[in-house]
């Protein structure tokens, strides 16, 4: 097909992008084969499966668990913040909450949730290969991390550990609670973290289709590849950090532990050193999904696209040397304390460059409303206010004040709940169609959309006031003067609960029962949308896709929407309308 | 000077508070301006642009790229927060500079509580009193897990190891009493390790001195070791109702046999309460973990005898 490069290309001339039409269709109405159905049956083909797509199903399956178990602690949490202490818990059972909550959000749903769920499915049909590089690796990649999960769910329910999720020595060397099982989950989880890491560098570099150059993949695989060097780099560091911990634990190893000789500022070092990057194998994967979406749903070339994708390699290297903003408080030289602040001024402006380049693609665009492109819209908005909290945390005077308050508690849920969560349910949104070949509920999804939307400001907005007022986190009860923003932060949790929970059921009931739709439902531009059913042959591709056109040339092709309307040859049979 | 707290900021009482507002100031207004430019500018785009009928079919007419927008968008954003950068720390280094002429006050953490050692050498605990318009420096450390020292009306805040000194300073422009919070994670009662600075006019603390210097004249060893069980925060662990809480009850505990974790047993009298306050490891008692602290060196020997004639009298040793 070719491309027409020509400013005056009217409709007429205008190239269309191709149509994935399926073989023939099931019963069902849904494309045959395709590989929910046609890559061997029961639970043991999916145990087995080395398909990228089964394997992001499977980790779809027990990453969203961990979610709910995170979320029922987040809720627990907020539930005894109505009023100050004993609302519900004692104080040590408090401290297990906020712990576990963290831990499990962290390690076991963020970390592995966009790269290990989305990732793993699309980003070998977006480059137009038929699998990652490593699908035997991707497999065991699952099953470590179960292996993981195993380890923190055993300290979940024994004694569940009570250090907070930095788990910081001397308190976590000598605290009665299950530690070891959790940084031991941790430990193995990185391992995990690393295989998806490499299959996707692999991947990315070896397996993209013919003509898909490196600045034709579209910014959601230049994302992902951004992630998995940090993912490679960084994760071992977290491991020995923390096998060093279990050593002075169980051997009584003088390492961290002043009382042994150690130096417990040493592991804050060794801690932040890997969780500073690791906040960017947060968010990055993130801020492509969200480049993705903008351009899909405005039907607009995404501005700016070389300093998107090259924003995130900036953002993936200079993320290595800032880890002492963490530690303002805690005795660093003068000196460091300074470069530490300088730079991480410096990695906020490749951030500040995507959330502009972002709100200019919508210029002159044709802005569809549907509900991936609401969650974009409430990134932006949210992303924006977490990034510029970001500035005052930042700004050395100011964080001596903020350290360790609420306010750090509010910037960095904008960031991670208001920027990556968002940007992954909107991923979700946006990919569930193909994943299912099956559309949601959008009144449903709506209205779950603008429950967490709200939601979520009430409770996290307030808690910038909290903190700034003075209010430290990880406290069980607080003064009196407190209790009227807890209680307003605790209502915003409730709501936020009630949205999730509605987008819960909506997403899973369209998986088994929601509308067919056919290959291109939005009119998108990249290769999983053009050239694949709605869901995909086992195999991805009939046949090695053909890279006509960039993922985002809406200025040279017209994107085909496949509706049900025309899915299909002849016969298609929307189900469940 | 205005010492009001506002909608975003606790009251402001200290030479540097000011100065850091200021700073905090000037970034929410930063913050709501480039807030409202995006916020504006979407909502802007996506209206007047949104998708209409026709639309399908529409090739996108927007432009790609933009070298000199990028570039404004690069330039101003790095000017602005060089501005803030240098700001922040000029403070910064305020707050890292000891006047040379402040009072010296030793703070020592432990779990869960704050001990205050002035010069003259009384000691309070979990309150810190300091006269106005006075430099204090602090030198602190911890006698267990990490704790942070932080004074939000002071907007002071500086972590406290073991094994370790850490140092900060403060001056407070203002009398009046304001929390004291423990922010750096240290267990159960990390939220209870709250303490208050109270800070007095010069007379006022020339008068407090002389209070605290006082040894229970007057009064009977026991009275007066009723007075230190609150003053040196033994309440938050030992109730004297037979309560349950962090230690033992003191409640008829006198003469009583005190099963031990290594299953020995102990009789309680003046030597095994002496050394309990001053060695508190060396002996626990079944059922509790070992949190106590030592109150070596924070105790005069007079004060430890009132105490244990205290313990005896609610303990039932004194009729
Ligand atoms: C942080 C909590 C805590 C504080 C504060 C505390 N204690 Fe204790 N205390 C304990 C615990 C726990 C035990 C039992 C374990 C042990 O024997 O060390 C204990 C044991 C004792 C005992 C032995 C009691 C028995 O039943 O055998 C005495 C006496 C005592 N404390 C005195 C004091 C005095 C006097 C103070 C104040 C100056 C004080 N404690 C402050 C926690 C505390
Ligand atoms: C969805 C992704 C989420 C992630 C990744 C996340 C992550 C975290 C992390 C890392 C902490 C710090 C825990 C610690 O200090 O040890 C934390 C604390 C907290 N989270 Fe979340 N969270 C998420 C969602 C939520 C939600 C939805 C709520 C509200 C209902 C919530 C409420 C809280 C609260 C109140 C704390 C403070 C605990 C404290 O007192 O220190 N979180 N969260
Ligand atoms: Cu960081
Ligand atoms: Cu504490």
């Amino acid at each position: 097909m070719a491309v027409n490069n020509s400013a005056t290309t009217t409709v007429q001339d205008a190239p269309r992008s191709a149509l994935a039409v399926p073989a023939s269709r099931d019963s069902k109405g849904l494309p045959h084969p395709n590989y929910l159905s046609d890559g061997g049956k029961g639970l043991w083909s999916w145990l087995t499966t080395v398909d990228h797509k089964r394997i992001g199903i499977m980790y779809l399956i027990v990453v969203m668990a961990m979610f709910f178990v995170g979320g029922i602690y987040a809720l627990l949490i907020r539930a005894e913040h109505f009023a100050p202490g004993g609302q519900l818990m004692n104080a040590d059972q408090y401290n297990q909450a906020f712990t576990m909550h963290g831990a499990i959000m962290t390690f076991l749903f963020i970390i592995p949730s966009i790269p290990a769920i989305l990732g793993n499915f699309v980003l070998p049909l977006q480059i137009g290969a038929k699998d990652v590089a490593f699908p035997r690796l991707n497999l065991a990649s699952w099953y470590v991390y179960m292996f993981g999960a195993a380890f923190a769910v055993y300290s979940l329910v024994t004694n569940a550990a009570d250090t907070g999720w930095t788990f910081y020595t001397p308190y976590s060397t000598e605290t009665g609670t299950a530690v070891i099982s959790m940084t031991l989950g941790a430990f193995i989880l990185g391992f995990s973290s690393i295989f998806t890491g490499i299959n996707f560098i692999v991947t990315v570099h070896k397996l993209r289709a013919p003509g898909m150059t490196w600045f034709k993949m579209p910014l959601m695989v230049w994302a992902l590849y951004a992630t998995a060097i940090i993912q490679v780099l960084a994760t071992p560091i977290l491991g020995i950090t923390l096998l060093l911990l279990i050593l002075e634990r169980v051997f009584g190893v003088g390492i961290f532990d002043p009382s042994m000789g150690g130096d417990p500022v040493l592991y804050q070092h060794f801690f932040w050193f890997y969780s500073h990057p690791a906040v960017y194998i947060m968010i990055l994967p993130g801020m492509g999904i969200i480049s993705d979406l903008i351009a899909t749903f405005s039907h607009r070339k995404i501005f700016g696209y070389k300093f998107v994708a090259f924003s995130s390699l900036a953002i993936a290297l200079v993320s290595f040397i800032v880890w002492g903003h963490h530690m303002f408080t805690s005795g660093q030289s003068e000196f460091a304390v300074m470069l530490f602040s300088f730079i991480t001024f410096m990695v906020g402006i490749p951030s500040a460059i995507k959330v502009f380049n972002w709100t200019t693609t919508l210029y002159k665009g044709s802005i569809s409303f549907s509900v991936p492109m609401l969650y974009a819209l409430s990134f932006l908005f949210k992303f924006t206010i977490g990034g510029l909290t970001g500035i005052f945390l930042g700004a050395l005077s100011v964080d001596i004040h903020l350290h360790d308050t609420y306010f750090i508690v509010a910037h960095f849920h904008y960031v991670m709940v208001g920027g990556t969560v968002m940007a992954f349910v909107g991923g979700l949104h946006y990919w569930w169609p193909k994943m299912f070949g099956r559309m949601y509920n959008r009144t449903a999804a709506t209205i779950a959309w603008a429950f967490v939307f709200v939601g979520f400001n009430v409770t996290f907005f307030t808690q910038f006031i909290l903190g700034s007022q003075g209010m430290p986190r990880r406290y069980w009860t607080f003064p009196e003067e407190f209790t009227r923003l807890h209680g307003f932060s605790s209502w915003g949790a409730m709501i936020m609960g009630v949205g999730f929970g509605l987008m819960a059921i909506t997403l899973a009931w369209a998986a088994f029962r929601g509308r067919v739709v056919g290959s291109n439902p939005w009119g998108a531009l990249t290769l999983e949308w053009t050239h694949a059913t709605s869901p995909p042959e086992p195999h991805n591709f009939p046949a090695t896709p053909d890279v006509a056109h960039g993922p985002y040339d809406y200025d040279k092709v017209i994107p085909r929407v496949d509706e049900p309307a025309n899915a299909g040859v002849g016969h298609a049979r929307p189900a469940n309308a | 000077m205005d010492t009001t707290a506002t909608f975003w900021l606790p009251s402001s009482a200290s030479t540097i508070a000011n100065e850091v507002d200021g700073l905090f100031m000037f970034l929410v207004w930063m913050s709501t301006f480039f807030f409202v430019l995006i916020v504006a500018g979407t909502i802007l785009f996506i209206t007047k642009w949104r998708r209409k009928k026709g639309d399908v079919g529409r090739l996108d007419t927007g432009p790609a790229h933009n070298s000199w927008l990028e570039a404004t968008w690069i330039v101003v954003p790095t000017l602005l927060v060089l501005v803030i950068f240098f700001w922040g720390f000029r403070t910064y280094m305020k707050m890292a500079v000891v006047p040379g002429n402040a009072m010296e006050v030793k703070v020592t953490g432990q779990k869960w509580f704050w001990s205050f050692t002035y010069p003259e050498g009384t000691a309070t605990v979990n309150e810190l009193v300091v006269p106005v318009d006075t430099p204090v420096k602090l030198l602190m450390s911890s006698q267990d897990v990490i704790h942070s020292f932080f004074v939000p009306s002071f907007r002071v805040k500086k972590d406290v190891l073991p094994n370790r000194y850490s140092v900060t300073w403060f001056e407070a422009t203002q009398v009046g009493e304001y929390h004291l919070f423990c922010a750096e994670y240290c267990g159960t009662k990390h939220s209870e390790m709250i303490g208050t600075v109270r800070v007095l006019s010069d007379s006022d603390y020339k008068a407090w001195e002389e209070e605290a210097m006082f040894s229970g004249e007057g009064m009977s060893m026991a009275e007066y070791g009723e007075r230190l069980y609150t003053s040196k925060a033994c309440v938050t662990c030992h109730s004297v109702d037979g309560s349950p809480g962090n230690g033992p009850t003191w409640q008829g505990i006198w003469g009583h046999n005190q099963p031990m974790t290594d299953g020995s047993s102990v009789t309680v009298d003046e030597n095994y309460v002496r050394e309990s306050i001053l060695n508190p490891k060396a002996k626990i008692v079944a059922g509790y973990q070992p949190v106590m602290p030592t109150y070596q060196g924070l105790l005069s020997d007079k004060e430890i005898d009132a105490l244990v004639a205290y313990i005896k009298e609610v303990g039932g040793g004194g009729e």
